[in-house]
Formats: C-alpha cells, structure tokens, sequence
C-alpha cells in the first residue's frame, strides 16, 4: 500500500469582498473538487433569486450570507491534490467578524492572502496579515485578486506585490509567492492564465503543493510537554490502572523516562504507555508517544498529579514556573481590556484568575502604530501587557515552544482575547507594589521553586555531581564539606538545599537517579497535596 | 515518529472528548447508529481506554430500519454501555408524521427527531435506560439536563455544517445563533455557559467520508450490514429513517469496495446526503432545522 497522504490546513484570509470565497469556490470548481450538480444547484439557485451567479455562494451556506454576499463564519471545505489532502479555511474579511478569522486562521499551517488589484491594499490585507504572522503561519503567499478589473496590468500587480512585500517585511515574513488572479475568469486558480504572460510563477493549486509540512509534522525532537487533561481510574471491570492523560505538544516519551510534572516539579517514572485498541492486537502496541499523539501512560509511584499540570522529562528544558510574564496579545472582547480587573487564564489544561498590572503599549494591526501611552487595549487591537496570575503555571516562551507559549484570556465567561508569552517575570517586575511585610519560608520557596533541606553525602566527590545534577533540574543546592550548625541553619533558612557530610534530612544510598529522585521529592514545593 | 493523517485525526478527536469529560459534569453521547456516531463511540472507548464514562443517546422516531435497533442493543449489551433513549411518543401516537401523510418531511424531521432531542436532552419528556441485568428499556427516574452534548456531524456534509464550531452552545430552545458564534482557537473551548442552555460538541468536524471508512477498515469498526450490498446491488450510503433515505445502486459490500466507489468509483463525485430527500426540499431546509436544534 502507497504511504498514505499527509493533510495540511490552509487558510485564506484578506479584506472584505476582495474575493477570498470566490477563489476557492473557482479552486473547488476547476480542480473538479465539486460534487456532481452542486455548481448546477448554485446557478439554478442564483436564477430563482434574480441574482449574478457567485462562485462564493458554494462556500457561503448560511442564508444570512447569501443574501448579504458576506461571509460571516468560516467555512472548512475538503479537497485533494496527488501530493497532499487540504481542509481549505474561508475566513470573513469583514472587521467585525475578526473573532471569526481567528478562529479559523488559529487552525491552519500556510495562508492564501487576497488583495483586490482595483481597490488594492486596504485596512484588513494589513491587520490579517499581522494576525498571521502572531497565529504563527509562516508560509503565505499574496493573491492579486480581480486582475481582470484592471486589465491584467503587470504595473498594478508590482505595485502591489512591491508595497505588500514591504509591509510582510516589517512583520518579519517572506511570501511564499504574488500570484496574479482573477477568480470570476479563472486566470492563474488551477490553470496558467495566457492572458498573463509576463507572469511566470506557480497557479493557486500548484502553489497549494508548493507549501511545505503537513499534519503538523515536527515537534518530536523539542523538549516534552503533556499538558495533564486528566487522570483516569476506571474501576468497571476490575481495571485498576491509573493513566494521565494529555496530548503531546512537543517531544517523545517512552516507558521508563523520568518525567517531572510542573509547576509541582514531582517526579516518577514512566511504568507504560497506554493505548486501547479495539481488537486488543498487540502488534500495533505503542513503543514511543511523540508530538501530535493523545496519550496515556502509568507511572511508577502513585503520586497525585492533576490536570493543569505539565509533564516533561527530566534532563531536557524544563518550562518557567511561575505567576508572572509578559506577553503580546489580541483583544476581541466587547468591552476593553483594562488593567486591575480579574481575567482567568487559560493555558494549556491550567486556568487561573489574573490581572494585567500594565500595558506597556497598544498596536493598531492595520497601520501598525504603537501608543505606548494606551490605557486600554479595545476590540482589535493588539497590545504589550505584564499578567500576573493568583496560581502558578507552568509555561514556556511562545518562540521557543508554541503550544505551550500562548493562552487565552476569559472575560465573563466569554474567550475574549489570546496571548503569547513572550517574556517570564520574577516576582520583582511584575509592576504591583510590593508589600513591606518580611518574607516568608512559603513565599521563599514559591520563589525559588523548592522546599530547604539538608543531605547528607558519603564523598566530596558524589557531592559536586550531585549538587551539578541537582543544579541542572533547576534547583538550588550548594556542597560544602564542613559546616556548623548556624551555618546549616543560615542556608536552609534562605532556601538551599545543603549537601554535606553526616546527620542530615535525607542520606544518599550512591544511586545517582534514585537519589536525585528523592530530593526532588522531598524538595518538591506543591501547591497542592 | 511521523503519525499518518488518519492517527492526527484520531488524536485531535480524542482531545476534544477528552475535554468535554473534564468540562462537563452531565455528558452525553448522541448515538444514531450510523457510521459517523459509530466511529464517535469508538473514539471514546479509545480515549477512556475502552470505557465509554457517560450515556449515549439515541432518538428513536419509530421509523428507523428495524435492524438498526437490533445492533444498537447488542453493542449496548456487549460493550456495556449506558444506553439511553428517548421518543416524541406524542407525534407517535397522534400519528403527526411525514408517513402517515400527516406532515411535509421537514416538519416530521422536526418533531420526531428535533423536539425529541430537546425534550430528552431536557429531561422533561420519558428517558427509557437499558437494564443490562433484563436487557430491557425502562423508564428513567434520573431527569438531570445534560449540559454537554457530543454529536458526530461533519463539516463537509453539507453548507451549515461547515461553518459548525467544535464546542456549539444552543440556548434555552435549543436554537443554534449561527450568525455569532464564540471563538475558538487553540484547543481552548467555551465551556462556561448561562444555566438553562446546553453545548453541542463535534470531534468529527474535520473528517471526510472517506476519512470515516479508511478508519472503520483500520480499526474494526463493526457497523450496520445495511451500509453492504448483500447480493442484491443495493446499499445505504448514510442511514436515517427508511421512509426518507434511499438506498443507491451499488455492487461494493467489502469495505475495500466500499473505499474504492468513494475515492475513485462512482461516488467519488456524489454528494453523500443525496440519497435524503428532506435535505431537498428547498435550498437552505437544514440550516432552518439545524439552527431549531437538528443534529
Ligand atoms: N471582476 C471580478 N470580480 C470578482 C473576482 N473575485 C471576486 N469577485 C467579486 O467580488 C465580490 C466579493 O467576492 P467574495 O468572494 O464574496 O469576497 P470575500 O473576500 O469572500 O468577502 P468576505 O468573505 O465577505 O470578506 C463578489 O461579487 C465576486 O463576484 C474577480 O476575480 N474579478
Ligand atoms: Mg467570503
């Protein structure tokens, strides 16, 4: 059997009625992706309204679309090339139904983005390429839509393709491509236009395959992250297995890792990975979970983990733990996000209530100028902010691991707004004000993420690795051979984890991972029990 | 380790039911007997590890094909499912129905199976629950709303579907506001909701037909023999109510064959619902019953 088709989603974003439906209306129609009757079912349907026959209404399919010729929702829609299977995203073009656009874009890889050759760049083929750009799509290639209008003029075409190019540059992207098009005549959607022979580029369809990945593939080499959905313990039928739960984000797991779950940082080992299969074939069992997969694995010890928290692996990056970070977000809610007033967060499996303490700056994507002076960030409106949050949560920097990286933000039951962390605060520069009271063993050990204790090693030796171990898990330890005993004190009391010689709180055995094991435990600073 | 595009599915699907076990303390599964909710029914045995942990809801409107209900209660038995469902006994009796002459074919859609839905969903109409110890229907006692309901529809079933969410919300009616939908990105979901209203959930928007088959075949899925050509050159290619849902011409009764007329065969350019007739009647007739509360 052939290896079957990855699939790849690709979006196709713009301003309104520069003719995005009716592009892939056309791409559907001319790649015979369209069901027998279904073009013959639109014309008869235009005809009995006394309406223009519109390529759009194939996508269009709410009766309050049509009748305005707007799309409002967007619209997933099927189709194949030899090389790949595409779900095609029709995004609305309208500001009002950014929220829409969003939704749609969130889910795609690569980006058709449509300008109207006679009306030209306007407000949203800026503000919909910025949210590409902040959705993460990197791949887009500019449709200079409605050729036919400006009589296929080339000088048209460059002028777009030369302002376009410069705006994609501020934001950091290279197009893909500027096709020339004319969706209502055909030109350059699955076949090369004569009527354009100064362009010598791909068609919309032979661009489709052009774009690179599919299925969202990669992920598996970065650092695991299992956001915990759950932890399942079905009794029924004797099943006394405890499984967590989650997707992969990122990384690769098998039986017998070590992993750490965060931000309680307690750690296990991986017992088996768990996959149920209906015809209980064993040959098809799971040797290793990777980025993409929806897994369940036992664990070792029964310790209590929760949903909300990560699982990652001892050894790789761990993720910033804490209750404050900066971040770029997008504003869509009805009412504007000010400062002080409790959001909840969600990131990942957590939530958590939060504040913004400050917004550092607004930005209007469709002009892409900054007010650093703003006091709200309104519908739309991009902005620089600092969060704090009322419980720590594990996350990373949106750069560096996406899925991990972002949240959204509630208001009043409504998802209102998404973020991208871009930046992990101390306690310091959060922007509150500091409380004058002293500070306490918790909060010190909030802080530095681990509870004080003192160990006690046979050799100055197994000392350094251990404290070199300990350090790259993220802890704090420090070796000394000989310490008296307001010496011990001092450095517990400021949060150490003290490895020296004789009495102590754990003693080694000499195991190296059984003893990192156990002092990650017993230095484990959970919120919860 | 690459997953295939069938894996991806499977994985994204298992997500969202996974999701809506955490979000949702009175969750049910609609179970139509079809493929599509059959598929559903497997990926929650998948995602709970062979446990389904919340009932599954059929809506029997009387005119379904009678060995449909005969599979529903032998899976419900053997895979030791909380098998729920409910009637417009009403309509039944009072014979307010499309057969009966009685009713346009979207009017007899809306009652036997739109109100029966809303009503059982509800609670205030009769829930009958199997008792696997009798192997019989009762009457239910328990008359809870279910808060979250998880529905196998398909984005490329047809127009109003496609522009579906994967967490819907209805309110009070049932009514779905098409025109203004929460967003949704990221994995993250509305799942806060005004009392009184309840969410539509959909793990299989992104699948196609073939998507559906190619997993059946991959996975085991038993499904109706209705779906095969058993020798007489005729079989459903999407199950309802037999006096509106037609069989179509059709030699395939393995399920290679069946993957074959719909990749290059036959089928591969027909539409699936062509053999429905209320999806006919005029341009626009679902998205009116859907926004009512239509699967
Ligand atoms: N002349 C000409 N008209 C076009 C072309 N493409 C689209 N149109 C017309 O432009 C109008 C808007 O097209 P749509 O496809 O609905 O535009 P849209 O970008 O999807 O609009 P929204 O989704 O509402 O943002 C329709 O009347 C189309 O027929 C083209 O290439 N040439
Ligand atoms: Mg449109």
């Amino acid at each position: 059997m052939a290896r079957d088709k990855l699939s790849m989603n690709i979006v196709v974003a713009g301003h309104v009625d520069h003719g995005k439906s009716t592009v892939i209306g056309r791409l559907l129609a001319d790649a015979g992706a369209l069901p027998e009757g279904k073009l013959e079912s639109i014309r008869e349907l235009c005809r009995r309204n006394a309406k223009p026959f519109e390529y759009a209404f194939l996508l269009d399919a709410l009766k309050d679309e049509r009748a305005q010729g707007i799309t409002i929702d967007t619209a997933r829609c099927f189709f194949e090339t030899e090389k790949r299977k595409y779900i095609i995203i029709d995004a609305p073009g309208h500001i009002e139904f950014l929220k829409n656009m969003i939704t749609g874009a969130s889910r795609a890889e690569a980006a058709l983005l449509v300008i109207d050759a006679a009306e030209g760049i306007c407000e949203n083929s800026r503000r919909h390429g910025y949210m590409l750009e902040m959705l993460g799509i990197r791949q887009i290639a500019v449709l200079v839509n409605k050729i036919d209008l400006v009589d296929r003029s080339r000088e048209t075409y460059e002028k777009i393709k030369r302002e376009y190019a410069e705006f994609l540059a501020t934001i950091g992207i290279a197009p893909a491509a500027f096709i020339p098009v004319s969706a209502t005549e055909g030109d350059n959607i699955a076949f090369p236009s004569e009527l354009t022979p100064w362009y010598d580029g791909p068609t919309v369809l032979g661009q489709l395959d052009l774009f690179e990945g599919g299925d969202n593939t990669g992920g598996s080499e970065l650092p695991l992250r299992i956001p915990v959905e759950d932890v399942y313990k079905f009794t029924e039928g004797g099943d006394d297995r405890r499984i967590v739960a989650g997707m992969c984000e990122s990384g690769t797991l098998r039986a017998g890792d070590q992993v750490v779950f965060y931000p309680s940082r307690k750690t296990t080992v991986v017992n088996s990975l768990e996959e149920w299969f209906m015809d209980a074939d064993s040959s098809r069992r799971p040797r290793e979970f990777s980025a993409g997969k929806a897994c369940g694995f036992t664990m070792t010890t029964q310790i209590y983990v929760r949903r909300g928290e990560i699982a990652c692996l001892a050894g790789e990056k761990p993720p910033e733990i804490g209750r404050a970070f900066r971040a770029s977000i997008f504003w869509l809610g009805r009412s504007p996000l000010v400062p002080g007033k409790e959001y909840v967060i969600k990131s990942c499996t957590a939530k958590t209530p939060c504040r913004v303490t400050k917004i550092h700056s607004v930005l209007d994507a469709s002009t892409l100028e900054k007010n650093p002076a703003a006091a709200e960030a309104k519908k739309n409106d991009i902005a620089d902010c600092t969060f704090v949050c009322e419980k720590e949560l594990a996350f990373d920097i949106g750069a560096a691991l996406p899925t991990t990286g972002r949240f959204v933000i509630v208001d009043e039951y409504e998802i209102s707004g998404g973020g991208i962390i871009t930046e992990a605060l101390g306690a310091g520069d959060t922007g509150s004000a500091a409380s004058s009271a002293a500070v306490t063993p918790g909060e010190r050990a909030r802080y530095l993420r681990q509870k004080p204790v003192t160990v006690s090693v046979q050799t100055e030796e197994y000392g350094r690795k251990l404290e070199r171990r300990l350090f790259e898990e993220g802890r704090i330890p420090y070796y000394a051979a000989r310490l008296s005993d307001e010496q011990r004190n001092a450095l517990t009391g400021a949060g150490v984890i003290v490895l020296t010689h004789g009495d102590a709180e754990v003693t080694t055995t000499g195991d190296m991972n059984a003893d990192v094991t156990a002092i990650l435990l017993a230095t484990d600073n959970a919120l919860e029990v | 380790m690459q997953y295939s595009h069938l894996d991806m599915l499977e994985s994204k699907s298992i997500h969202i039911l996974r999701e809506s076990y955490s979000a949702f303390r009175n969750l049910c599964m609609l179970w139509s007997i079809g493929k599509d909710s059959t598929v559903l029914l497997c990926l929650a045995r998948k995602a709970f590890y062979g446990h389904v942990p919340f009932p599954l809801v059929h809506v029997d409107t009387h005119y379904k094909i009678p060995e449909m209900i005969e599979y529903r209660d032998r899976l419900a038995m053997e895979w030791n499912l909380d098998m729920i469902y409910g009637e417009n006994r009403e309509a039944l009796e009072n014979r307010e129905t499309f057969p009966d002459g009685n009713a346009t074919r979207i009017e007899c859609c809306r009652r036997l199976k739109t109100e029966a839905l809303t009503h059982t969903l509800a609670g205030d109409w009769p829930r009958y629950r199997l008792n696997h110890a009798t192997g019989k229907y009762e009457e239910d006692s328990d008359r809870e709303p279910f808060t979250g309901v998880i529905v196998g529809v398909r984005a490329d079933e047809e127009g109003s579907r496609s522009k579906e969410r994967t967490f819907s919300p209805r309110d009070r009616a049932g009514d779905w506001d098409a025109d203004d939908q929460p967003p949704e990105f990221w994995g993250q979901y509305k799942t806060d909701f005004a009392p009184g209203t309840h969410v539509r959930i959909h793990p299989l928007l992104d699948w196609t037909e073939v998507d559906i088959w190619e997993y059946i075949r991959r996975e085991g899925v038993p499904v109706v023999s209705l779906y095969f050509n058993q020798g007489d050159g005729k079989r459903y290619r999407s199950l309802g109510c037999w006096p509106c849902t037609k069989p179509v011409d059709s030699d395939a009764s393995t399920l290679d064959e069946i993957i074959e007329e719909l990749k290059s065969g036959k089928f591969a350019r027909v539409a699936e619902r062509s053999g429905r007739e209320q999806d006919k009647e005029d341009g626009g007739g679902l998205e009116e019953l859907r926004r009512g509360g239509y699967m």
